[in-house]
């Protein structure tokens, strides 16, 4: 699936709840669902700065495609990495480069977009970006 | 006295009606303000006194010859005179204005470079705010001073003997806050200064926390250094004081040149202006400062005593039934408290817990409160920090703790 029919996918799935508590129900168990990091990737150089709970990403090349793991020690954290994983991971770096991220305004997560929020949703996408722009341009420089 | 004449102390809806803020709701649900120890709301008549001034009187001051510049000079003056009066300093050239009390610690810090030796040792207590650590490690790295540190224990008192026992000739300087902003505990000032005294070291008190729950005496605690800041004690932010004895501040040099600090300025030399404008470069923050005044006034008006009674009050209403959660442990145990309460739901992160009272319409503070040291003593992240004011009611604690058990629930 592309990254725009995940997404729509995740806003439809959303827009079944009537408040916030069933929406972070929903989060809390899909960041208990996240398969977690393997251990020798939960180390400092992999810490997103900028969070206030510990946010530890991982991104590797399968087939083309950029495959993300990550973890963090907070839940409702966790939950919205399972969300931006869902879209981002196992996709092309150039689609996870050019993906626009305001499906996150749409499910009813506004506040968590704000750059200057602790939990750092925003660096989030950065550093996922980043890993993303990184293998683009290897990918290119390769003869 | 019981928890009931307790609640009489004074009108709380009268007290409630005085802060426009509080009629707020977020999220849906009536505002339960418990972030007061980060910032304190501010009243009325707070709001009030700043129109009044950039409405009536707004001018710069010390300078003019009209009419509006006096007036804002005489009114700028009126509230250092009520802050001398209020923290009963000797002259009122011993208070200075300064940015807020990281700026104070700043101005002190910076002062000391020229008065310390390689060699000489500044003690710091174990509870201190990152800003009362991180000058001193810069002062430290300027003059080669070693910097001590007073330990905790697990309650999260200071161990006063750790202390004694670190005292000695080489000591020049001793820094402790009043009152820790991550705990609440109210530090032994008296015997840290005293002891501080007899081994010939100056002391800073960081007054930051506790200038909102009670009202230091600087002369009979002998203090050398207090500072603090008004955005805490229901004034503006950008405004903070710091009182100083006069012999320290003499000694000091100044921290910033510029206009308002200087007696004469010719190319070849400068002579300074005498005190507190040695200490108060260029044009200062005129109307906060004016209005760091009005909120003095107002809480002294309540009254400090009841102050202190009525949030005792709530802390012990609010110890007790957040205890009865199953899995919640509260940080800093001290018998000697404000009314801070820190606290963990076992296996749940800090974050987790403040994000769902936020959705519920409660103000915490999560995190390591710039307080990392005292983390690291316990193992932890962060905790969550509710910290009430007297504007606080015992529903808002009920509020709180039904917040915390549905956040336990969803979080489990």
């Amino acid at each position: 699936m592309s990254i725009k029919e995940i997404q729509a996918e995740i806003v439809d799935e959303f827009s079944l709840f009537d408040d916030w508590m069933q929406r972070y129900e929903y989060m809390i168990a899909l960041g208990k669902s996240l398969p977690l990091i393997e251990e020798q990737y939960k180390i400092d150089r992999n810490l997103i700065k900028g969070c206030q709970s510990k946010v530890w990403v991982h991104a590797e090349m399968k087939d083309g495609k950029v495959v993300f793991t990550a973890d963090s020690d907070a839940i409702i954290t966790k939950g919205i990495i399972a969300i931006l994983l869902r879209t981002l991971s196992n996709q092309s770096p150039k689609d996870v480069l050019e993906a626009d991220m305001h499906y996150i305004d749409e499910i009813g997560l506004k506040e968590h977009l704000s750059p200057t929020r602790a939990n750092g949703l925003v660096s989030m996408i950065k550093q996922l970006k980043l890993y993303a722009l990184a293998f683009e341009t290897q990918k290119n420089n390769m003869p | 006295m019981k928890p009931l004449e307790k609640e009489n102390i004074f009108d709380i809806q009268k007290i409630r009606s005085d802060f426009p803020i509080l009629k707020r709701k977020v999220n849906g649900y009536p505002l339960v303000y418990l972030d007061n120890a980060a910032s304190s709301q501010k009243p009325q008549v707070v709001i009030d006194a700043i129109v009044d001034y950039y409405s009536n009187y707004n001018a710069n001051i010390h300078r003019g010859v009209h009419a509006l510049s006096q007036e804002a000079t005489d009114a700028y003056e009126r509230s250092r005179n009520k802050i001398q009066k209020h923290l009963n300093a000797a002259k009122p050239y011993e208070i200075i204005f300064t940015s807020g009390t990281t700026h104070s610690i700043n101005l002190v810090a910076n002062g000391f470079t020229t008065l310390l030796k390689t060699g000489d040792e500044i003690i710091v207590s174990a509870l201190e705010h990152h800003s009362n650590i991180v000058p001193w490690q810069m002062l430290c790295e300027r003059t080669g001073a070693v910097l001590k540190v007073i330990p905790m224990n697990e309650t999260g008192e200071l161990v006063l003997e750790a202390y004694e026992k670190m005292l000695s000739d080489k000591t020049k300087l001793v820094f402790c806050n009043h009152i820790s902003n991550a705990l609440g505990t109210i530090n032994p000032i008296n015997q840290i200064i005293q002891k501080a005294h007899e081994a010939g070291a100056a002391v800073l008190i960081d007054g930051a926390q506790a200038c909102a729950h009670l009202k230091p005496d600087v002369q009979v605690l002998d203090v050398d250094f207090y500072v603090a800041s008004a955005h805490k004690m229901c004034g503006p932010t950008g405004v903070g004081l710091l009182y100083g004895k006069e012999k320290w501040l003499r000694k000091l040099p100044p921290y910033q040149g510029g206009g308002e600090m200087i007696a004469e300025v010719t190319f070849e030399k400068t002579t300074y202006a005498d005190l507190p404008h040695k200490f108060e470069a260029g044009t200062p923050n005129i109307c906060g400062d004016i209005v760091f005044g009005t909120a003095i006034d107002y809480l002294n008006q309540i009254g400090f005593d009841k102050i202190a009674a009525y949030e005792n009050s709530l802390l012990e209403t609010a110890t007790r039934k957040l205890l009865e959660i199953e899995g919640l442990r509260i940080y800093g145990t001290s018998k000697q408290k404000t009314s801070v309460i820190s606290f963990n739901l076992e296996g749940i992160h800090p974050y987790d817990v403040g994000t769902i009272l936020d959705q519920l319409g409660i103000a915490v503070r999560t995190g390591h409160h710039c307080t990392q040291p005292i983390m690291d003593y316990y193992k932890i992240p962060g905790t969550v920090r509710a910290s009430f004011s007297f504007y606080n009611t015992f529903e808002e604690i009920d509020r709180l703790v039904e917040a915390v058990k549905k956040a336990k629930q969803m979080l489990q």
